[in-house]
């Protein structure tokens, strides 16, 4: 039978639960804050045991490989080089064809790129989120994308002085507007798939009429003003009408890998 | 039960929402994350008092929250409940046995994603639920299951090896002293 203790003890919690439950966003903020800083010696060793772990291995790669990917970084650098001015040239060409015609530049978003490292996953099984090691103190703010080359990741969610919670593709929190690459360029809104398919997300709300083909590229729409026209999200898997023949919805495959993010970029102001 | 065993259980959720957030192998193999919790909480409600049973579950529940996107403080409820439960119970269960911790252990693993998806869900909140929550409910549940007998053997070799030892008995008896006289 319960006795006396038991009931205070459960009233107990039951208030602390519900006051901070309750506790306006800016305070649950700065609580959820002053709490993590609990774990700032452990970001510390984690990052240097992740470091000299990353380092051990260094002494033992034979000189016969080392030169081998030098030789092979040396290609790729040539390569992109040549790219690079290829692109500057028709970024050249682009800026006076605007200016011609006097039509307003798009967000230029790939100068201001600034790298972050992973540092801790979701332990919750039902969001996907990151946290990287920028903060506040290094200009990020909520809302800025976050992408690797491959494609797009999520955008920052909530910012503490020294690290970020990074919200990905597939959290039901981080909706998309995408475009679908083809000749009607349709726009969709790009949501979560479900709990196991984390490489996988999907785009709803396409027109009926919609014919869309596995591998068609999706981009983001710039719709939204969150995430800026042009950074591509992945290709379609398949599609199919939901909702009596309402609206079209695909399955994405996501070009960046989720599940293996060390590094990002965020998309600074 | 002394302070150091409340300090010993606070510390150890502290280092387990730790490695869930650092550690991601699981969720890789398995589709899931597990959770170290429950199984502390059935650690706590079996051997330990009430206070320290709801300071593991407002501690342990705070410290998951921040490393989390759970809305703050949502799972010190499901936490204690399990607890709760446990502990009212607790004369009737053969806490020592392994079967009994493995079982708890699932009951507590399963019990506590299961009723924080459902707080999440009637708070208004869209946490990212269907068919595969229930692989993954079964995945920590089976973690919990084969974790909680790890963290009783864990936590009582800590015990013991940090705890005072117990007086062992004096070889002297009253009785067999011999009493000399004055000369």
């Amino acid at each position: 039978m319960l006795k006396r203790p038991h009931y205070v003890a459960l009233s107990l919690v039951v208030l602390a639960a519900l006051v901070v439950l309750n506790l306006p966003s800016g305070a649950a903020s700065r609580f959820k804050l002053a709490f993590s800083t609990l774990f700032l010696p452990l970001f510390g060793l984690a990052t240097t045991t992740q470091n000299a772990a990353n380092h051990a291995s260094d002494p033992l790669v034979p000189r016969e490989e080392l030169t081998r990917q030098n030789e092979q970084l040396r290609r790729e650098n040539l390569k992109l080089q040549i790219a690079a001015a290829q692109t500057a040239e028709t970024a050249r060409e682009n800026a006076r064809l605007r200016k011609l015609l006097a039509w307003r530049e798009q967000s230029p978003w790939k100068d201001k790129l600034r790298l972050a490292r992973v540092v801790l996953r979701e332990p919750a099984n039902w969001w996907r989120s990151v946290q990287v090691d920028l903060g506040s103190r290094d200009g990020l703010r909520p809302n800025l994308p976050v992408l690797t080359p491959e494609g797009l990741v999520g955008r920052v969610a909530s910012v503490s002085f020294d690290r970020s919670q990074v919200l990905l593709v597939g959290d039901p929190n981080c909706k998309v507007s995408a475009l679908v690459e083809n000749e009607t360029r349709v726009h969709g809104v790009l949501g979560p798939a479900g709990p196991l398919e984390s490489e996988l997300a999907v785009l709803s709300f396409l027109p009926p009429a919609t014919t869309l083909k596995p591998g068609q590229n999706i981009f983001t729409s710039g719709l939204g003003g969150i995430f800026p026209k042009g950074i591509p999200i992945g290709k379609v898997v398949d599609s199919r009408p939901v909702e009596y023949g309402l609206y079209v919805e695909a399955r994405v495959k996501l070009a960046a890998n989720l599940n293996a993010l060390e590094e990002v970029w965020v998309l600074m102001p | 039960m002394t302070t150091f065993h409340t300090i010993l259980l606070l510390v150890a959720a502290f280092f387990a929402v730790f490695a869930q957030a650092a550690l991601d192998g699981a969720r890789h193999w398995l589709g899931a994350q597990l959770d170290l919790l429950p199984a502390l909480m059935v650690y706590a409600a079996l051997r330990t008092n009430l206070a320290t049973m709801a300071l593991l579950a407002m501690f342990g529940g705070l410290c998951f929250d921040t490393l989390s996107a759970n809305p703050f403080g949502i799972t010190m409820l499901p936490l204690f409940g399990v607890g709760f439960v446990l502990h009212v119970r607790r004369e009737l269960i053969l806490r020592d046995q392994v079967f009994a911790q493995f079982v708890l252990g699932l009951a507590a693993g399963a019990a506590t994603p299961t009723l924080t998806l459902l707080l999440l869900l009637t708070g208004g909140y869209a946490p990212l639920a269907g068919w595969g929550s229930l692989w993954q409910i079964a995945v920590m549940g089976f973690g919990g299951g084969v974790l909680t007998p790890l963290v009783f053997a864990a936590l009582a070799l800590c015990d013991r090896a940090l705890r005072y030892r117990p007086a062992t008995q004096s070889s002297f008896r009253p009785d067999r002293d011999i009493r000399r006289g004055r000369f």
